[in-house]
């Protein structure tokens, strides 16, 4: 059993935990991330460490309620136990000083997203951030970026903060204002680091992206999360998560992690009135 | 007065009481019931004692198959029971998924003529007996000797490893990549051949013993090998199995509905798909479907029996050799076959195909003619030329076999591995190359059997009782 130490809504429905995994908390580096089941009946879902904190041995994530065992997860409070937390899991970042290095995250993404930024600013990298959202409520972890970046963009949909529009306009701006750009790191919603693979192939610019295949063991035992890239198949759970954004084939992901829509529909159902539950919580 | 030899041979083999097949393809309930005390002792006479017998000679782990089988005609189950501990700690496991015929019961005199003793059964009957009536008894544990061991992986060779260091006094934690203990006992073989109860209370009666297990530690990421041993494991094995799906490799096979076995059956069994909503873990909705397993062995039994019991209306065996070829145990083809499993002999994939969604719904197959004998002696398959044909299918299930997962050897470089990512090991004391570590089972043979990666465990079990003692002087 693993305790959460505290829990907080950081946007609607996007919730940031600590929770006690002190060898977890020691092990990770950037890049990596945990499987987590909820309790006994719970799925094994895979979730990107964002911080650690290894003196009180504690690991930090950020859940988007999408789905009933994210939604559920999103109740939980501090002083609450998940049942079961292993990791550090995948290949972490590979970091080094490309120059500029542009992080992109869209939604949810920009955690996943955050602990590489601050890698590669840590290696000396000049390091612009673009964090994406649909409306300004959903703009996460801007002043955790602003201190690890030496530039902050910030767009939305709606144009309710920041720049209207997205991720990718910003980009193709930098990149048009003659900024020489060596590396992005874009992560989020499958067609925005799709959108952003075009963006930058014209342009050669190196891209990597984290894929967020289906998961079950996350050791390589199951092939379950397999994705294609550079034509060949890969287990995104040992091979990566991060691939080469212009090698992906991102249409056989997206229709892979559609593979229990029905099916979890109906699980959805079982927990509908959750929805008025977490809309409580954050008006509280 | 006891029975001649001749007598003797005149009883028939006792048929395995089970649940009626077309009852059983819509349960996970086991499928053979079990014995009852009579049908045992009936069993246990037609072994006529040999002086020189030659069925030990079949189990891997020589068990004393003659004794145990003279204290079931005595009615002496418990005494049976221990007999058999003696050299096999997984009874009640090995009675039910041994392959049988090809070991033991392949070499039994009796067999020469008619039908061999059914010693698998007469071995889950007496483990189950012990263990209905809680007559099992904790063995003794040795004065404790300060020495601690780590295992990696709780299949059958952990285990077994586990049970024999914690009796000789050490201190054992082993450490499981998943959330629940047991390997491919748990996700791997069905329920309705293997109940999770019974692996369950072994893993009990090891905690019981003193075992320390650890779910949630993928050694190689949570810790090395290297750190276990800075951490003061003074002896370390290494028994994770062959988790690495193939796949066929073919055009199509990421299309939705295409699995590999241990995603299937890892989705069902550990995870209880079958219960879903109620298990939060979904699995491809069968019911109504035609599901194809590929593959003739254990696990394509397993997958395909599965998938009926989901609710396919066709399940379908796709094998690229014949009915003779096929690796799988007899019992199970029989099983499968009763249970309405339609068997696709000769018959190779070339591609699977698709819809506009990304949704299996076919896969093209060519049929094949069996020539000459190959490596493994089995009759090699020919495609016959033009012979193609497409089978419709939503499901796809993938089963011919596993390689070794590959986290191990990238984290521990100095490790001798084969090219195929199998531990070289001295088959005598299964001891690596490195100082201290030790490894045994699938990960050491490839894909095998239960029993053979128990045998292995308890071989390693008192090597590194001799080493941690100091009592073997080979440092390697
Ligand atoms: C390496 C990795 C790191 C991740 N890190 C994070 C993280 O830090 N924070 C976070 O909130 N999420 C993260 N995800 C995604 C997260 O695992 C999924 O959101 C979660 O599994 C959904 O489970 P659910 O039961 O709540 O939703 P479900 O009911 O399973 O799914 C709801 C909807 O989401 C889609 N979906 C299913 N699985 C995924 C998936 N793996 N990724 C994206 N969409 C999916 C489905 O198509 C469905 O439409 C990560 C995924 C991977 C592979
Ligand atoms: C579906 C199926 C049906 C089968 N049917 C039969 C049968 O009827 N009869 C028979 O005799 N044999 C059968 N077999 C084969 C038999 O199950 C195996 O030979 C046997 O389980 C091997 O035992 P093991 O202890 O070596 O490994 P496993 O049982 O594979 O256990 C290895 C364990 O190590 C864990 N692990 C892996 N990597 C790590 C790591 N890095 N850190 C920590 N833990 C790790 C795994 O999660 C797993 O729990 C079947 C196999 C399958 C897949
Ligand atoms: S362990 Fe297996 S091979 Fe040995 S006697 Fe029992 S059933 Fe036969
Ligand atoms: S070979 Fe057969 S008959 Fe002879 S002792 Fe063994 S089981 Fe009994
Ligand atoms: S999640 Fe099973 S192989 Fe990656």
């Amino acid at each position: 059993m693993y305790r959460i130490i505290s829990a907080e809504f950081i946007a609607p429905n996007i919730k940031r935990f600590e929770i006690e995994a002190p060898k977890i908390a020691k092990k990770r580096q950037a890049g990596q991330f945990v499987i987590i089941r909820a309790n006994e009946t719970g799925e094994r879902i895979p979730l990107t460490i964002a911080d650690s904190n290894t003196e009180l041995g504690t690991i930090s994530i950020i859940v988007q309620g999408i789905g009933k065992t994210t939604l559920e997860l999103n109740q939980l409070n501090s002083g609450d136990f998940i049942r079961d937390v292993v990791g550090p899991l995948g290949k972490a970042s590979h970091i080094e000083n490309f120059g500029t290095a542009v992080s992109i995250g869209g939604g949810v993404g920009t955690a996943i997203a955050y602990p590489t930024a601050v890698a590669l600013k840590n290696a000396g990298n000049y390091t612009i951030s673009i964090i994406g959202g649909r409306s300004k409520d959903f703009v996460i972890l801007e002043d955790e970026l602003k201190k690890a970046s030496d530039e902050v963009f910030v767009t939305t949909d709606d144009g309710s903060y920041g720049i209207k529009g997205f991720v990718t306009q910003q980009l193709q701006a930098l990149i048009d204002s003659g900024r020489k750009i060596d590396f992005v790191l874009a992560i989020g919603p499958i067609p925005m680091m799709k959108a952003v693979a075009e963006t930058t192939r014209p342009y050669g610019i190196k891209t990597v992206v984290s894929l967020n295949p289906i998961m079950v063991d996350g050791t390589g035992m199951c092939g379950g999360c397999r994705a294609i890239v550079d034509n060949k198949t890969v287990f995104v759970c040992v091979d990566g998560p991060e691939f080469d954004a212009h090698k992906v084939d991102f249409l056989t992901l997206e229709r892979r992690n559609k593979i229990y829509n029905v099916e979890e529909a109906a699980a959805r159902e079982h927990i509908c009135n959750y929805d008025k539950m977490y809309t409580n919580e954050l008006n509280k | 007065m006891p029975l001649s030899n001749k007598e003797r041979m005149k009883i028939p083999r006792q048929q395995m009481p089970e649940q009626l097949p077309l009852v059983r393809n819509k349960n996970f309930a086991e499928v053979n019931l079990g014995l009852t005390e009579e049908l045992a002792r009936m069993e246990a006479e037609r072994c006529i004692q040999c002086p020189k017998p030659t069925c030990i000679n079949g189990c891997p782990v020589g068990i004393k198959i003659k004794d145990f089988i003279k204290l079931i005609s005595d009615g002496q189950f418990a005494e049976a029971s221990a007999k058999i501990k003696e050299d096999n700690m997984l009874p009640a496991i090995c009675g039910r998924v041994c392959p049988q015929e090809e070991q033991c019961e392949s070499l039994c005199i009796v067999g020469k003529k008619g039908e061999p003793v059914a010693i698998g059964r007469l071995e889950r009957f007496v483990a189950d007996y012990e263990r209905e009536n809680k007559l099992g008894k904790l063995p003794e544990v040795k004065a404790k000797t300060g020495k601690k061991i780590a295992v990696i992986g709780s299949g059958p060779a952990g285990l077994s490893c586990a049970g024999d260091l914690i009796q000789m006094g050490h201190d054992v934690t082993v450490f499981e990549a998943l959330h629940d203990l047991g390997g491919v006992l748990i996700y791997g073989i069905p329920e309705f051949r293997l109940p999770k109860e019974i692996v369950r209370l072994e893993i009990e009666s090891l905690q019981k013993l003193g075992v320390d297990f650890q779910p949630n530690a993928v050694i190689g990421l949570t810790d090395t090998v290297d750190e276990l041993m800075e951490q003061g494991y003074a002896a370390v094995f290494i028994a994770v199995g062959a988790g690495l799906p193939y796949f066929l490799n073919i055009p199509g096979e990421n299309f939705n509905g295409v699995y590999s076995s241990n995603e299937f059956l890892t989705r069902v069994n550990l995870m209880k798909a079958y219960k879903f909503p109620d298990m939060t873990t979904p699995v491809f909705d069968c019911r109504g479907k035609n599901v194809a397993v590929f593959g003739g062995g254990n696990t394509a039994m397993d997958a395909v029996r599965t998938a009926k019991r989901l609710g396919a209306e066709n399940a379908y065996i796709v094998y690229r050799r014949s009915d003779a070829e096929m690796p799988a145990r007899k019992e199970e083809i029989h099983h499968a076959k009763d249970e309405g499993i339609i068997f696709n002999y000769l018959a190779n994939p070339l591609e699977f195909l698709g819809d506009e969604n990304g949704w299996l719904k076919g896969v093209s197959l060519q049929k094949m003619e069996l020539g000459e004998p190959d490596a493994s002696g089995r009759r090699r398959p020919i495609p016959i030329a033009g012979s193609e044909y497409v089978l419709d299918i939503d499901m796809a299930v993938i089963a011919i076999g596993n390689g070794s997962n590959p986290i191990i050897r990238q984290t521990t470089p100095d490790l001798n591995f084969n090219k195929w990512g199998n531990i070289l090991v001295d088959q005598n004391s299964m001891k690596t190359n490195k100082p201290g570590v030790f490894a045994g089972g699938d990960i050491v043979t490839g894909g095998a059997t239960v029993i053979l990666a128990m045998g292995a465990g308890r071989t390693a079990a008192k090597a590194i009782n001799e080493y941690v003692l100091g009592l073997s002087n080979t440092a390697s």
